[in-house]
């Protein structure tokens, strides 16, 4: 059953030491993709466009954890830009903000997006196991906001239909 | 604690107390699509819909005004699926003789102040002009309103904008929201629910607060909510107690002050809408063409102006006037009125009603070089073909399309 801890090897996107801000869609999923509209052929471009990460979707593994900075996922309103993510396994983003679209995408596919406002590239190791408790809102020793109440109602329901299912 | 408007809109609709930056489930009154995207709402819910895909028949309805009638393929087309699923589903539509969804939902008294909208449309958050909450949402997530007759919504946080002082003679409600692209950009209040306040809001008609809300999302907000006049009260019958209006002791996020004394024409020149500077800096520049209309500028009182304004005058020799009034409502009084023949004369081409400008193609596009004057609200490239598109309001448009170049609508006096 769908739980909200997470256990899994952490991406800390930094460069320089810093976390990386402002990853738009493009960068996540670039437009040249576009047409792709199958899920299981997606996950194969995840990040090739982020300076730095071009090997993520060779070297991510099923269950991993992304930390990333603020605005993660502005730009366009992409779906792709989520599925890709779903589709290599990854189990969940951490940022210090969101793209308001993306945030919202996210939650209706049931992907968690977890806010972290005061992450830094130094509270974790790159590449550490950490263990993500969605609903007391904590990462490792590290606070995140928990996910809201509708947050966990499309979650647990596997996508915002499948939450509207149970509506009635 | 007291609470801002839009939290008081929110609570008052199933979401319970709530807060600024709070996920809540929010109940919405008025939920629709337009032609653009409504195909996709449409397959949504063929796919997710199941035996009920439509929670309320009376409170969901389509309105189509991009591409009216359509003069693509498949526009026409998509138009087509969302009629053939609305006829069985019983949902009404606004099909492409009625004008532009948002400003049909407040004509026909939908949305009202205290009230909540949903749809494919950017500019759904033009609602408010009226105290009413209006926001535009993607496809699945305006199916699942269809279907559920609620969307989920993080409540943003409210800053508060205090308007001091009065603008000069000439100058409209476009100008002064130009103002605010100018002092605010697209940055400062992103994300954020803005109430505006002051003199020159305790008067402003209707049509005038409709032009003012119309350029939030230009400026990044979710929403620029006013608290209804009494001309606003008025247009829909309704006493302040049945209202929503922000608690004394509201909490504001940030409070700005912008002074508004004395503010002459503005128009806002390419690349984008917050580029605002006053029209009469821009007097050498010569236009191939005008375009009034659109969800921004294209009430009833906005082409009465631009009639009176236009009564006994020519358009310059050369420059295309396209004119395209918001709704079919709109449409009648000026023709039944006389006003038309007062565009007609002047020698403007007068489209159906609709978006017009925006939507590609519909009243024409500019080519290369192609310089235009629009009362629009976006001039990003390649918006509206491959010309320079130059914000600004009816009289300055009105005055540059008499004059041949850009001007202001007091040099209009001269001719
Ligand atoms: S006039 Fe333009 S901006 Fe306004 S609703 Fe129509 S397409 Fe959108």
């Amino acid at each position: 059953m769908t739980s909200l801890q997470l256990k899994g090897r952490l991406w800390v996107l930094q460069r320089d030491g810093e976390l990386v801000s402002d990853i738009d869609t493009d960068m996540i999923f670039h437009n040249q993709y576009l047409a792709i509209t199958d899920i299981a052929k997606m996950g194969q471009y995840s990040f090739d466009n982020l300076e730095g990460f071009k090997d993520f979707a060779e070297l991510a593994k099923p269950g991993d954890i992304i930390l990333a900075g603020d605005n993660f996922g502005s730009g366009s309103s992409r779906q792709q830009a989520v599925d890709c993510f779903r589709c290599l396994g990854v189990q969940a983003i951490i940022a210090r903000s969101y793209g308001a679209i993306y945030k919202r995408n996210a939650i209706n596919s049931a992907f968690p997006v977890i806010t972290m406002a005061n992450a830094k590239a130094s509270d974790f190791t790159h590449m550490e196991v950490v263990v993500l408790d969605m609903e007391k809102g904590i990462m490792g020793e590290k606070k995140t906001q928990a996910m809201s109440g509708v947050q966990k109602d499309i979650f647990f329901a596997g996508g915002l239909f499948e939450y509207a299912e149970t509506l009635k | 604690m007291g609470r801002t408007l839009i939290e008081k809109i929110i609570t008052a609709h199933g979401a319970g107390e709530c807060t600024g930056g709070d996920v809540v489930w929010l109940g919405i009154d008025n939920r629709s699509a337009r032609d653009f995207a409504g195909a996709n709402v449409v397959g949504n819910l063929e796919k997710y819909g199941g035996e009920s895909p439509i929670d309320d028949p009376e409170k969901t309805f389509f309105t189509f005004d991009c591409n009216v009638p359509a003069n693509t393929i498949p526009y026409a087309t998509n138009q087509h699926r969302i009629r053939l699923f609305a006829r069985e589903q019983n949902l009404k539509i606004w099909d492409v003789n009625a004008g532009i969804g948002s400003h049909v939902v407040i004509e026909e008294g939908l949305a009202r102040p205290g009230t909540t909208t949903i749809g494919t449309d950017s500019h759904l958050n033009i609602m408010g002009a009226v105290g009413a909450f209006g926001q535009g949402m993607g496809d699945v997530d305006t199916a699942f309103a269809f279907k559920s007759g609620k969307v989920w919504f993080q409540v943003p946080t409210t800053v508060r904008v205090t308007l001091t002082g009065m603008p000069a003679a000439g100058t409209e409600a476009k100008d002064v929201a130009l103002a605010m692209l100018k002092e605010f950009g697209s940055h400062t209040l992103l994300g954020k629910s803005v109430e505006v306040q002051g003199e020159w809001l305790d008067q402003a008609a209707l049509s005038d607060c409709i032009t003012f809300s119309s350029l939030g999302t230009e400026m990044g907000a979710i929403i620029i909510l006013l608290a209804p006049n009494q001309n606003v009260l008025d247009a829909f019958g309704m006493k302040r107690e049945e209202a929503f209006y922000a608690d004394d002791d509201a909490e504001y996020e940030k409070e700005y002050t912008l002074d508004i004394t004395g503010l002459e024409p503005h128009l806002a020149a390419p690349p984008n809408p917050h580029n605002v500077h006053p029209v009469s800096e821009y007097k050498e520049v010569m236009v191939d063409g005008v375009f009034i209309g659109s969800c921004t500028n294209g009430t009833y009182e906005d082409m009465a102006y631009a009639a009176k304004l236009l009564k006994g005058r020519k358009v310059a020799d050369g420059v295309m006037l396209k004119v395209v009034p918001a709704t079919r409502k709109t449409w009648d009084r000026l023709l039944h009125e006389g006003l038309l023949a007062d565009l007609f004369d002047a020698g403007a081409i007068v489209s159906n009603a609709g978006c017009g400008g925006c939507a590609s193609g519909q009243i024409g596009m500019t080519g290369l070089k192609e310089v235009q004057v629009s009362t629009s609200n976006r001039n990003f490239t390649g918006k509206q073909g491959r010309g320079d598109t130059y914000l600004a309001g009816i009289g300055t448009a009105v005055a540059t399309a008499v004059l041949g170049r850009i001007a202001t609508v007091h040099e209009l006096e001269e001719v």
